[in-house]
């Protein structure tokens, strides 16, 4: 029984992660209807900024978040003016077909350029309390894994606030409605798909700077990242914040739960199933208006 | 037609002539790469349906060949085996996502490909090498001819599919769904036959990398690799055209392979970047390159030679 909840408890754990890996992912989908496969790597990337100031400066990788989240912003907002900026002066289809190309490629230069800096190996940071480990009548939780879990819920819900209540982020909610429309009342659609990459960017980053403290990172992470983000999308939908990271940890929990069914070697056929049965049952997702 | 028989004759007698291995082993890969490459564009180029998972078809191929044909199976049989395994599962991602728009079929094929990656790699986690007795008789020629004819074949059903019913059908659908629709083209039915020859010719082409290769880790045969290599050849090319592929993949095997002697793993780096640069600013590839440079010539032709009043444009 321990075992079981214990499992339980780890899938939680990583599905909170999973969660803020696919908001920025859907934030950027949905207000854009561009679809950026390159997202697993930009949250490779963050990972190696926390890395680093960590071993270079000795910052905690919780306060790295303050130097990484603005530096995403700015290299999300480089990404839109220079490439996928571009991409959403097509229409629809084409839209989502390009940018589909266009982030394959990006993902695997910067797969290709991370294995020139920073060579192929696996690293994370250990800080002074990576080993502490809360006792909770048997099943014993990782500190900075239930920090990441926090971290990730105060992100999704700051956006979540900053959606509603912000006023460009009412005219980034308006755009991914009906740009036509938003376009129409007078809202600079293109600030809001700007904003709303920059956004979704910072996210990447932030999600990077949690993996590379709980869990590992290596420049080769970025399709398994994508992927699991694009499940949550699929299995989430689009329009929900909050949606998104329920979506995560329903993922998490289900990775868990195949493991101990299947064995751990096949924890990952489940995202095909979710991908499968959402598909089939109710291809606007779980959360979706 | 007469033209092309005259190409694969020449080439089929190229292992007569020529000893050098380092030769053989560039135009098998060549060749090898055409059918990739092929492959992959009868289903993005012509029926318009972008597949971000194509290594997993040709890592069913590859896998279910090697495994039967070193339990015994004769190879070509092995390889329609396999051929016949990507498609099954080439037809429940499709059949499942091409009844919906947009990125689904995208998603569910990346979805495929790095699913099997990883689970391959949990569970056949030894390298797959050829027994002592396949490698002493083992003959480049063999593999060789076997890569020619899987090209042929992929340019010649691109042909034959480019001016059939189907194949007009398809790109129908590729420039408007809805338009295809309405004026009577089965949508999913005709999404689903180019799925089925792009993943049966995936499967095929994994088959003769099998057979070709001495050894390998299983999951590399799902390396996001195999996919990019397909969509980078096809785009450099042009994509849906028949000449796209074929010139793509002559160009990027030789400067993959020049690149790699230069700076290992490098080239993925530049090529990466050369590609974004041409889905944005050259989407036609080579073959729009080299029409327009065509057009261009022939417009100097005109006005330096003949000097002909030139028709005003207002």
């Amino acid at each position: 029984m321990t075992i079981i909840l214990q499992q339980l408890v780890l899938g939680v754990l990583i599905g909170g992660l999973y969660g803020l890996a696919a908001a920025g992912l859907s934030l950027i989908f949905g207000v854009m209807k561009v679809l950026n496969v390159a997202h697993g790597e930009l949250i490779m990337l963050g990972g190696y900024g926390a890395f680093w100031l960590f071993a270079l400066s000795g910052l905690d990788p919780f306060a790295a978040l303050v130097v990484v989240i603005p530096v995403a912003l700015i290299g999300g907002a480089i990404l839109y003016w220079g490439l996928f900026g571009w991409v959403v002066r097509s229409h629809e289809e084409t839209r989502i077909k390009n940018s589909l190309l266009i982030g394959f490629g990006l993902g695997l230069a910067l797969h290709a350029a991370a294995v020139q800096l920073w060579t192929a190996d696996e690293r994370s940071i250990t800080t002074a309390y990576a080993g502490t480990v809360l006792d909770l009548g048997g099943v014993s939780v990782p500190l900075v894994r239930l920090a990441s879990l926090v971290v990730a819920f105060v992100l999704i819900g700051g956006l979540h606030v900053l959606l509603g209540r912000w006023r460009w982020g009412r005219a980034i909610r308006a755009t991914a409605d009906d740009w036509e429309a938003a376009l129409m009342t007078g809202i600079d659609v293109r600030r809001a798909y700007l904003l709303a990459f920059a956004i979704g960017t910072a996210l990447a980053g932030a999600a990077g700077t949690l993996v590379s403290v709980g869990y590992s990172i290596s420049p080769s992470i970025g399709l398994e990242w994508t992927l699991k983000a694009l499940i949550v999308v699929v299995l989430a939908g689009l329009g929900s914040m909050l949606g998104t990271f329920v979506g995560g940890l329903m993922l998490g929990v289900a990775e868990a739960c195949s493991a101990m069914i299947f064995g751990g070697p096949y924890r990952e056929v489940v995202g095909l199933v979710i991908f499968f049965v959402v598909l089939v049952a109710r291809p606007q997702g779980l959360f979706a208006k | 037609m007469a033209a092309g028989l005259v190409v694969v004759a020449a080439l089929a007698a190229v292992p007569l002539v020529v000893a050098r291995q380092d030769i053989l082993n560039f135009l098998f890969l060549v060749l090898l790469s055409i059918a990739l490459a092929q492959s992959w564009n009868i289903i993005a180029g012509y029926a318009g349906q972008v597949n971000l998972g194509h290594a997993a078809f040709f890592g069913l191929g590859a896998l279910v060949t090697r495994t039967l044909w070193i339990a015994g199976t004769p190879v070509l049989i092995g390889m329609v085996a396999g051929a016949l395994v990507a498609v099954g599962f080439a037809l429940l991602i499709g059949g499942a996502a091409f009844r919906l728009r947009g990125a689904y079929f995208a998603i569910g094929t990346l979805a495929l490909s790095e699913i099997f990656r990883i689970t391959v790699g949990n569970t056949l986690a030894e390298i797959s090498t050829l027994p002592q007795t396949t490698i002493a008789t083992y003959r480049l020629a063999n593999r060789y001819w076997l890569a020619l004819a899987l090209a042929a074949l992929s340019v010649a059903a691109v042909a034959a599919l480019a001016r059939s019913r189907l194949g007009l059908g398809m790109q129908a659908i590729r420039e408007d769904e809805d338009a295809a629709a309405a004026t009577g083209v089965g949508a999913l039915k005709l999404k689903l036959i180019a799925l089925a020859c792009s993943t049966g010719l995936a499967g095929l082409v994994g088959g003769c990398f099998a057979y070709y290769h001495i050894s390998f880790y299983p999951s590399h045969l799902f390396s996001p690799g195999w996919t990019f290599d397909a969509v980078l050849m096809t785009f450099i090319g042009g994509v849906g055209t028949l000449h796209g592929p074929v010139l793509g993949a002559i160009f990027y095997v030789f400067f993959k392979e020049y690149l790699a002697i230069r700076w290992v793993d490098f080239h993925l780096l530049i090529f990466g970047t050369l590609f974004v640069a041409i889905v944005l600013l050259l989407p036609g590839g080579l073959v729009e390159l080299m029409g327009k440079l065509r057009g261009l010539l022939e417009n100097a032709s005109l006005s330096s030679g003949e000097r002909r009043p030139r028709p005003e444009h207002r």
